[in-house]
């Protein structure tokens, strides 16, 4: 195939599956046959373009040009690659879950949800492969509205608040700064397209351009930094197959990419170090894993705590972005793999334990494991990646992130690392560990297994080995996160 | 032969006005209108592009030479305004059939579609002509027609409101005219291009600079420029549908030209600049964005909500015109265009609520997007659009508007702009959660999709939205050349 239907497919496949869905939407099995036929060729699409990729092909599209000198294009750098990598294979994984979740949990208007989860596949492809910053801001926005109705699914008023404040948010700081942000880019330099290096350089008084970056670093609302991180506990009220893909992988992951592509793309690594662009700034990602990891202390719902968890994790990307040492760009790319498979792996093992216990809160856990034992090991392992202990992939990311702490002498960042992964530990670990070895309350006993439906415990089977495959075999994510971290 | 067009667009629907004033009731008044304006659309097609090759066509009326004759005259400023008039007529004529034999008694459809069409010639008078009186004779002729249009709605307080828009209207064309007066006892001419010769001369004079603001606030009127806007939201919401439509994606814009036309062309360069003009525009045009947006935060009817929005619209366009530099001329054009496609589409998918339920106030049509989703998913779009997100026309406009304030440093107003679109979110999203989420009301559990000859049109100017939100070649392109026969208000060494 040419290269130039290669870097389209993934992002067509998914908008042909949904229109496949409406139209097949009388026949739930086809409908659903639909959806897996797609995803599964949007994994095997972006295995063969990560592939031909490092073989040092080159993939670029100029569509049409909207406004004169800025087009809509798509290319293929290592950093989106390692994004839609990550999206694409996860997407046929979450695919198989939802199947199961949506069916075991009877839930309404389950063709609106399959045909609205690929249009968001197909705009995080685009977020992924898109070649300056107005495209990526075409499906940066696209992405909010297509999952707003998957977070609203419910319909219930709690639903529709939760649906309020996420659009809200995400929005509100994509137009108010987001927008503001790459306008004042271009008209400082009369372009927007990804350079490796930067394009700035030269054309802002170092001054101003911490000012600048704050505005890319509020107005990517998606990337959760505090103060306006509120959309993403909010969008928990979702079903748990969108707060697993969406909120734990392709949305918020968009979010933290688009910083990263800003930043090593817009600002250049280099003139940020040499500048002390962020220097104030990293403080408020500091902040922010901080004091979301002591909000997730606090929260007795699961999925509440997993999503300050998310928030937590979202700021060391962050923090590693404007690090802007060739380690803690690779550190921060490498964490946006390791932590999706991780991090996915828990919201598939919460939406188990609702399907098959119907439980919510983390106190009611106790003694579970017994009756859920395959959930209950698979969110073990995940926890343990996400505090980044060996033998599991989350502990690579985590090591190139405190490397890059030391590279650039911030030793209070360095703490801030290890603190974080301590509280980690406080508040994940002690879930399987009531699953397993407290009693369950009021004298009841879990003698039998009653587990979720098959294709839910096989999305988690793979990705929990996921999480133990990648400590021996990083190198694909690597290899891709040192391709874009030595851009500059 | 080739430039009798330019008279052609004006003399046909003039024609045509009384002839469907007299065609028997039935469908024929309304077959004739929609040739008419098809004919019209073409024309101002083949107008522009005749323009923009072979640039600007000069028709002497009669003969007669200018000064003493009316002369038109046809640059890419006119040939485009024309466009979008006769484009909308076109696509709202076969949109207005069902919409009008449901709203508008039978015995009046005749009248209605010849006061449609002489309404239609005046808006088009006004872009055609070279003469100031002429643009205020066709002024009075549309605006009549309007009022009459307006009055014919089904709700009683459309009286009211076609009474309030004749006060205030009519005190704006009296404004006017008593600016040209001015104007003509310093210069004694009418032409615009012998008035651009001659005023340089005597601008010092106060005759004239009072003659230049009572053309500004009697058009500021017309435009519905905050806070001279409380004729629109009555009558936008009272009138028939179809007139919504038509009016909101024209008559508003075609002021808006007449400002830019008397500030581009007739005084002399930098003759604005010499009064508060700016200022004025751009505090006016701010204070409009945020008022009249968080009005329509407020509203309960739908269609009162989207008049506010439209005010707002419109400060845009002016805060365009107030940074008084190429880019914000451009951005205005561009916005003129760009809005004409929202509103109309926008007016046009309520409207189709209106013919299903009759009524369009928000707890009425609860939870009818699921029953209506073609009609759902228009205004949806459009709605993004309004709002300016990107991959929407709405979008290329504001991106010209915040980079014309970037160019002047212009904080505020880049704030005011973007803060427009976090409250159009918040209004938009408003409809949509009423048309989406609330159950539906036992009266309208019946409801069907909206028919065919509805949603066609409709989903034309919603296809469109997208369209000129990716492909910008004639609206920026066009744009761009408007603004630099706009010269003498764009290079004023800013």
């Amino acid at each position: 195939m040419s290269a130039e239907i290669l870097l389209l497919a993934p992002l067509l496949l998914p908008l042909i599956a949904a229109a496949g869905i409406i139209i097949t939407r009388h026949t739930p099995n086809l409908r659903e046959g639909v959806t897996l036929v797609s995803s599964a060729l949007i994994a095997i699409l972006v295995v063969v373009l990560a592939a031909r990729f490092m073989d040092g092909e080159i993939f670029t599209l100029t569509l049409f040009e909207p406004l004169p000198g800025i087009a809509i294009a798509f290319e293929i750098e290592a950093l989106g690659m390692l994004f839609a990598l990550v999206a694409g294979l996860l997407w046929l994984v979450t695919s198989i879950y939802a199947i199961g979740y949506m069916r075991g949990h009877n839930e309404q208007n389950q063709t609106r949800f399959f045909a609205a989860f690929a249009i968001s596949i197909a705009a995080t492809m685009g977020i992924a492969f898109a070649g300056n910053l107005l495209t990526l801001f075409l499906f940066y926005e696209l992405l909010t509205l297509a999952t707003y109705p998957l977070v609203t699914h419910a319909g219930t008023p709690e639903a529709r608040k939760g649906g309020r404040t996420y659009l809200g948010i995400l929005l509100g700081t994509s137009i108010g700064l987001f927008l503001l942000g790459i306008l004042v880019t271009w008209s400082l330099t009369g372009r927007v397209d990804f350079q490796a290096g930067g394009i700035l350089n030269g054309h802002i008084d170092p001054a101003w351009a911490g000012l600048l970056y704050a505005l890319f670093l509020f107005g990517i609302g998606k990337a959760a930094v505090m103060p306006f991180h509120r959309w993403l506990p909010a969008a928990m009220v979702a079903p748990t197959p969108v707060s697993a893909l969406l909120h734990a992988v392709a949305v918020v992951k968009a979010g933290v990419f688009t910083l990263l592509k800003v930043t090593i793309y817009i600002f250049g690594g280099e003139f940020i170090l040499s500048n002390d662009v962020t220097g104030g700034l990293i403080w408020v990602a500091a902040a922010t894993i901080l004091i979301a990891s002591a909000v997730a202390m606090t929260k007795d719902n699961l999925k509440a705590r997993l999503a300050y968890s998310t928030v937590s994790q979202l700021s060391y990307i962050v923090l590693g972005t404007m690090l802007a040492s060739k380690s803690g760009l690779v550190g921060a790319a490498m964490h946006i793999a390791m932590h999706a498979f991780a991090k996915i792996t828990l919201f598939f093992a919460a939406g188990a334990i609702f399907v098959a216990s119907h439980k919510k809160l983390v106190s009611e856990l106790n003694g579970l494991g017994r009756a859920q034992p395959v959930t209950f090991i698979a969110f073990f392992i995940g926890t343990l990646s996400i505090i980044g202990l060996p033998p599991f992939g989350g502990m690579w990311s985590k090591w190139y992130l405190a490397l890059g702490a030391v590279e650039t002498t911030q030793l209070l960042l360095l703490g801030v690392l290890m603190i974080s992964s301590l509280l980690n530990i406080v508040y994940l670990l002690p879930i399987p560990i009531r699953a397993f070895f407290s009693k369950p309350p009021n004298g009841e006993h879990y003698t039998k297994v009653a587990e979720a439906p098959k294709s839910m415990l096989l999305a988690m089977v793979i990705t929990s080995t996921a999480c133990i495959t990648l400590f021996f075999y990083p190198d694909p994510f690597y290899r891709l996160a040192g391709l874009a971290a030595g851009g500059y | 032969m080739g430039y009798h067009i330019s008279l052609l667009l004006v003399v046909v629907p003039l024609i045509a006005a009384p002839v469907a004033a007299v065609l028997p009731r039935g469908r024929l008044p309304w077959v004739l209108s929609s040739i008419i304006a098809a004919v019209c659309a073409v024309l101002a097609g083949i107008q522009l592009w005749v323009v923009l090759n072979e640039g600007t066509i000069l028709y002497e009326l009669g003969g007669w030479e200018p000064p003493w004759g009316i002369e038109y005259r046809i640059d890419a400023v006119n040939a485009f305004m024309a466009l979008i008039v006769a484009s909308i007529a076109a696509i709202t004529l076969p949109y207005a059939l069902l919409s009008v034999e449901r709203e508008i008694p039978t015995g009046k459809i005749p009248l209605f579609y010849s006061a449609l069409l002489l309404c239609f010639t005046g808006l088009l008078g006004i872009t055609q002509t070279g003469d100031i009186f002429n643009i205020f004779v066709f002024l009075e002729i549309s605006s009549l027609a309007s009022y009459a249009l307006i009055s014919l709605g089904q709700d009683r307080r459309a009286f009211t409101a076609a009474y309030q828009y004749l006060i205030m209207g009519t005190i704006g064309a009296t404004f006017y005219l008593i600016g040209i007066g001015l104007i003509y006892s310093q210069t004694g001419s009418l032409n615009m291009q012998d008035l651009a010769s001659i005023l340089p001369d005597v601008q010092q004079l106060n005759t004239v600079q009072t003659g230049f603001a009572f053309i500004m606030v009697g058009v500021a009127l017309k435009l519905a420029l905050f806070p001279l806007h409380l004729w629109l939201p009555n009558a936008y919401t009272y009138a028939p549908s179809v007139v919504t439509v038509f009016l909101a994606a024209t008559a508003t814009k075609v002021a808006v030209y007449v400002m830019l036309r008397m500030l581009g062309t007739v005084f002399p360069q930098g003759f604005a600049l010499t009064t508060p003009f700016e200022e004025l525009f751009i505090v006016a045009g701010m204070a409009g964005i945020i008022g009249a947006s968080i009005y329509a935060i407020y509203q309960t009817n739908i269609k009162r909500l989207l008049a506010y929005s439209s005010v707002a619209q419109v400060g845009y366009m002016v805060l365009g015109i107030g940074f008084a530099s190429a880019a914000g001329l451009t951005a205005t054009l561009i916005h003129l265009f760009n809005h004409a496609l929202m509103k109309g589409a926008l007016f046009m998918a309520i409207g189709a609520i209106i013919y299903r339920i009759g009524d369009c106030r928000m707890e009425q049509i609860h939870g009818l997007g699921k029953a209506m989703p073609w009609t759902f998913g228009a205004v949806v779009i459009g709605g993004l659009s309004l709002i300016g997100v990107p991959g929407t026309a709405g979008f290329i406009s504001k991106w010209y508007l915040v980079v014309a304030a970037l160019e002047q440093q212009a904080w505020i107003s880049v704030t005011v702009i973007l803060l427009g679109s976090l409250l159009a979110v918040v209004y938009v999203g408003k409809v949509i959660e009423a048309l989406y989420f609330k159950p539906v009301a036992d009266t309208n559990k019946v409801v069907t999709e909206a028919p065919a000859l509805l949603l066609l049109p409709t989903w034309g100017l919603v296809l469109a939205n997208i369209y000129f939100g990716l492909d910008t070649d004639l609206t920026v392109g066009v744009a761009e050349k408007a603004a630099a026969a706009l010269a003498s208000l764009a290079e004023t060494g800013k």
